[in-house]
């Protein structure tokens, strides 16, 4: 395949380092599970194909291992194909590796140069413990959803589609910042290991439209609080998180959500009401 | 057996409400007394799980995946359909059931069907509700665009993110509930048996993914909503894993198991790069709306493309055949799937097949960003240019795309009747992981549609009436069957862990994908089926010798995990042999070569197999026993299908 495309501004850059196959050395963080602790093993891996995905040739890794009888690495993935966030590699210090933009799974080998070492790691973040390998317990993230990501209503007895009319332009940054998938790059990216940028993305999502406007600022308040309780630090506006985020989400959502979070904790705290039902 | 599929009498268009006024209700001071189990948390069981909850039931529901977001119907991209008819087109209930139907090529079920058109719109409603989303237009109304297979304009999107979009409306319905205490979840948690008393599913035997834990769980209920199998090829579009564990332990319990041979292969994905290819990139087919499949019009030409000797942007317009647009030129670029792959392999066994490998054919998308401008092509798939940029380092806006067809859906699955239940009383299969709506062939922007129809709109009602039948009597693990099940399950663990061979279990998986791609794949016959039979059933006996399983079940063991699974998609895919050697006709995406009309069209047999194929589980290496579901059609008649 050529690189000799001109123009591909447009496209997220994806420079190749390399055409022929490679011999790498992988440094990877082995750990059996979450009370023992771990440390890095090398292990090489040998004739790898530019035109691999990174989660591909750790397969390959794994067939050898598994051939030999050792343990095969441990790591969360599904969709391999940057959806469904399950995939969560720290890859030479980098959330999903060297590229921007987009997961580990969709970080291809030709990202690499011929005998590189790549140093493999789990998120770490005190909120996400080691399960085994490379893959962490994330569930801290489903607890904030589950605190009030929602917009209260029941199956059935709701209007038709087209009685909510909501401009394009702000349609669409809703749909921006829904497209968080979860993977939780951002909080292993972040020096205090901060979940503003998830927990902002699900709270601007439904404070900029009008069906997330009766619950708006009880929500703000849920999901931050169950975000403190997590153990998730605080945040300091470094934007790690934003460069790291594989779906682009802006720290504008932070500052939406802190405005929420704020204007709920002074003025509105008799609209919001204590009750649980959310 | 009579199989009795429980369609309601009377006209199409009162069968399901009169339906609901038939069926027994619970009382709602009572709904608390009952536990129901939803094994999976993707459309199909979020939906219900969410839904269910809301009426008052207890719910405990599983997933495999760390998170319910995680399910695989996040990554459906293209769009859901309903019968909104907002854009005054022409759409309708009728239309659409008519579609669905024709689009299955007369395989599926008329009272079915119309429901599931019928439910369309309220979907919607209930999405848009929940905060998905959807496009809109400027003037802040909901978009649509058109999808394979109709031609009115009654897909319903969220960028190339519908799938995403969706099960995050139906995940926050169950996070709802998650917080309310009424669905109690579990994660990284496999379902790996149903347990069966005195003929009723009343619960399941689970394994914990993260220490082995093997547990019992009881209901009134049980729910399977666990997603299709196509990963039975090894390649395919689903994610890694997918899996058809819990329905074929259902299967193996007395559930029949349908039309298994009915598999949908994907027109637009990007082609397979080498050995190391652990799975297929779908492009939604949305890009058929804009793009143009064509190949090179002769052997030479795409030889000397193949060779690097030709830029295929150098090719001049008269040497590019626009198969489909040449073939059908009512529906074009648009036909259903199954035609547009058909198309796309004959065109690579012809020699015309480009890309290093030969094995592709052009996606292409030049006259549209003439048409429309690059910004406006971009804005409508910019995220599917990137993924393939990204997956194969070609620029899409300035060469066309190389595509080819990979395993994508199966329309076949646990036979259910009309409310959802199978041929176990208590144990209900939503989603794709039924057979129930799509006959042979599924249209595009489909399977959501189905998946959330059930979750959110039948099975509430259908539900409640066995509920009420078997009444409201605590039910807990201390029958025996419980204990039994749950030593079978441990039994057949111990057997994996055992098998300390020289092969991988992902060898094992590659070449059952090799056996069922190369023999019961877009074109199957009856000497390739046959052969296919036996080197399955060596496969499965070498498995159970010289798999390697390694490690212990008190832990995470991904080895375990996937032998299981593994193990299991081999015996999936000896009855999907079976089931395509029975059915010697064509339809849909069962193509059998000795039937095809002149113009190499699927040629259906209504006479002798307008019937659902339910297989009968008789036992181990015993040959299953086909039961026929007779297809009734009062209201479409049949047709061979046409896209001219
Ligand atoms: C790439 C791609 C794109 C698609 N695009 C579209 C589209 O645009 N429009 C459309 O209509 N359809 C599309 N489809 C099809 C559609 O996405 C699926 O058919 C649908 O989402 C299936 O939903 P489901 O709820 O039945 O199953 P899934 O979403 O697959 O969920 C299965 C659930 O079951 C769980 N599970 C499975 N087995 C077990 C077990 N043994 N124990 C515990 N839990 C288990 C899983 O954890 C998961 O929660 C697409 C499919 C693919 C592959
Ligand atoms: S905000 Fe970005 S990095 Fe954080 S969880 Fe969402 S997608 Fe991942
Ligand atoms: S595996 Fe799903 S996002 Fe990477």
């Amino acid at each position: 395949m050529k690189t000799s495309q001109s123009n591909i501004s447009n496209l997220k850059s994806n420079e190749r380092m390399s055409n022929g196959n490679m011999n790498l050395t992988l440094k990877v963080w082995r750990q059996k599970n979450a009370q023992t602790p771990g440390k890095l093993v090398t292990y090489k891996a040998d004739g790898v194909s530019p035109d691999m995905s990174f989660l591909e040739m750790l397969d390959v890794v794994n067939e050898g291992l598994i051939h030999r009888g050792e343990d095969p690495i441990h790591f969360d993935h599904d969709c391999r194909e940057g959806i469904c966030g399950m995939c969560s590699l720290y890859i030479n210090g980098q959330p999903h590796g060297p590229k921007r933009a987009i997961t580990t799974c969709q970080l291809h080998m030709r990202s690499f140069k011929d005998g590189e070492t790549i140093t493999i790691e789990p998120w770490r973040a005190a909120a996400f413990p080691v399960v085994k390998d490379l893959a962490t317990d994330r569930s801290a993230f489903d607890r904030i959803q589950q605190a009030g990501g929602y917009v209260s209503v029941n199956t059935g007895g709701v209007p038709d589609a087209n009685e909510i009319a909501i401009p394009k332009v702000i349609a669409d940054e809703a749909f921006n910042s829904a497209t968080c998938i979860g993977c939780g790059a951002c909080v292993a990216a972040c020096k205090n290991a901060s979940a503003m940028l998830f927990v902002s993305a699900k709270i601007s999502q439904f404070a900029l439209i009008p069906q997330g406007q009766p619950e708006r600022y009880r929500r703000a308040q849920s999901m931050v609080a169950q975000m403190d309780e997590e153990g998730f630090g605080n945040c300091t506006n470094t934007g790690a998180c934003e460069a790291e985020c594989p779906k682009e989400i802006t720290l504008t959502n932070i500052g939406r959500m802190n405005n929420d979070y704020y204007s709920a904790k002074l003025f509105r705290e008799e609209e919001i009401g204590h009750h649980s039902e959310g | 057996m009579i199989l009795d599929a429980k369609i309601p009498a009377g006209p199409l268009a009162e069968k399901w409400s009169k339906h609901k006024f038939n069926l027994k209700l619970v009382n709602p001071a009572n709904k608390r007394k009952y536990d129901v189990i939803v094994v999976g948390t993707g459309l199909a069981g979020a939906s219900a799980a969410a839904s269910l909850a809301e009426l008052g039931y207890n719910v405990k529901a599983f997933c495999f995946q760390d998170s319910p977001r995680r399910a695989h119907s996040i990554a459906a991209q293209g769009g859901i359909n309903a019968a909104k008819n907002y854009r005054n087109d022409g759409d309708s209930v009728y239309r659409l059931f008519y579609d669905t139907i024709k689009g299955g090529d007369y395989r599926a079920r008329e009272g079915n069907v119309y429901r599931l058109a019928e439910v369309s719109v309220n979907i919607i409603d209930q999405c848009v509700a929940q905060g998905v989303p959807f496009a809109r237009e400027y003037g802040g109304l909901l978009d649509t665009r058109s999808f394979g297979g109709a031609q009115v304009s009654r897909t319903f999107y969220a960028r190339g993110q519908t799938g995403q979009q969706l099960l995050l409306g139906a995940y926050s319905a169950l996070n709802r509930q998650i917080h309310l205490g009424k669905v109690k979840m579990y994660t990284r948690t496999e379902m790996l048996d149903v347990v069966v008393v005195d003929g009723k599913a009343q619960g399941i035997v689970t394994r914990n993914l993260i220490n082995g834990a093997t547990e019992t769980h009881a209901g009134h209920a049980v729910l399977l909503c666990t997603g299709g199998y196509g990963n039975v090829f090894y390649l395919s579009t689903n994610a890694m894993g997918c899996n058809v564990t819990a329905a074929w332990r259902a299967h193996k319990r007395g559930a029949f198991f349908a039309n298994p041979c009915y598999t949908q292969i994907h027109p637009t994905c990007i082609p397979v790069s080498g050995d190391h290819q652990s799975k297929l990139t779908l492009m939604s087919e949305s890009l058929r709306n804009d793009g143009r499949v064509w190949a090179p019009k002769n052997i030479e030409l795409a030889e000397k493309l193949r060779k690097g000797q030709l830029k295929v942007t150098d090719l001049k317009e008269e040497d590019r055949d626009y198969f489909l647009e040449r073939k059908y030129p009512s529906f074009g670029n648009l036909v259903p799937r199954d035609v547009a792959s058909r198309n796309a392999k004959e065109a690579v066994d012809e020699g015309k097949g480009v890309g290093a490998s030969g094995v592709a054919v052009y996606l292409d998308f030049a006259d549209a960003i003439a048409r429309l401008g690059e910004d406006a092509v971009r804005a409508k798939y910019g995220n599917l240019f990137d993924m393939y940029y990204q997956i194969t380092d070609e620029n899409p806006y300035k060469v066309p795309m190389r595509i080819y067809p990979a395993v994508h859906y199966t329309m076949g699955g646990l036979w259910v009747d009309y409310n959802l239940m199978t041929t176990i009383p208590g144990l209900y299969c939503l989603g794709e992981a039924n057979f129930s709506d799509h006959g042979a062939n599924r249209l595009g922007a489909s399977a959501l549609m189905q998946g959330l129809s059930d979750g959110y709109f039948v099975i509430p009602y259908t539900l409640g009436d066995y509920l009420a039948t078997i009444g409201p009597k605590a039910i807990d693990d201390k029958h025996p069957a419980f204990a039994q099940t749950k030593k079978d399950v441990l039994d057949r663990v111990a057997k994996l862990l055992a098998l300390r061979g020289t092969k991988t279990v992902d060898e094992y998986h590659r070449e059952l994908g090799h056996i069922m791609w190369e023999y019961c794949g877009m074109a199957r016959t009856d000497a390739g089926l046959r052969k296919a039979k036996g080197l399955i059933q060596a496969l499965k006996a070498d498995f159970w010798v010289n798999a390697i399983v390694l490690g212990e079940n008190e832990e995470v063991n991904s080895s375990l995990e996937k032998a299981g699974r593994v193990a299991d998609f081999i015996e999936l895919g000896e009855l999907m042999v079976d089931d395509a050697l029975m059915r010697s006709e064509s339809c849909g995406g069962h193509f059998r070569v000795e039937s095809q009309t002149e113009e190499g069209e699927a040629l259906r047999d209504d006479d002798n197999f307008a019937f659902v194929a339910a297989w009968e589980y008789t036992g181990e290496n015993q040959p299953e026993a086909l039961n026929k579901e007779p297809l009734v059609y009062e209201n479409v008649k049949l047709t061979q299908r046409s896209y001219k």
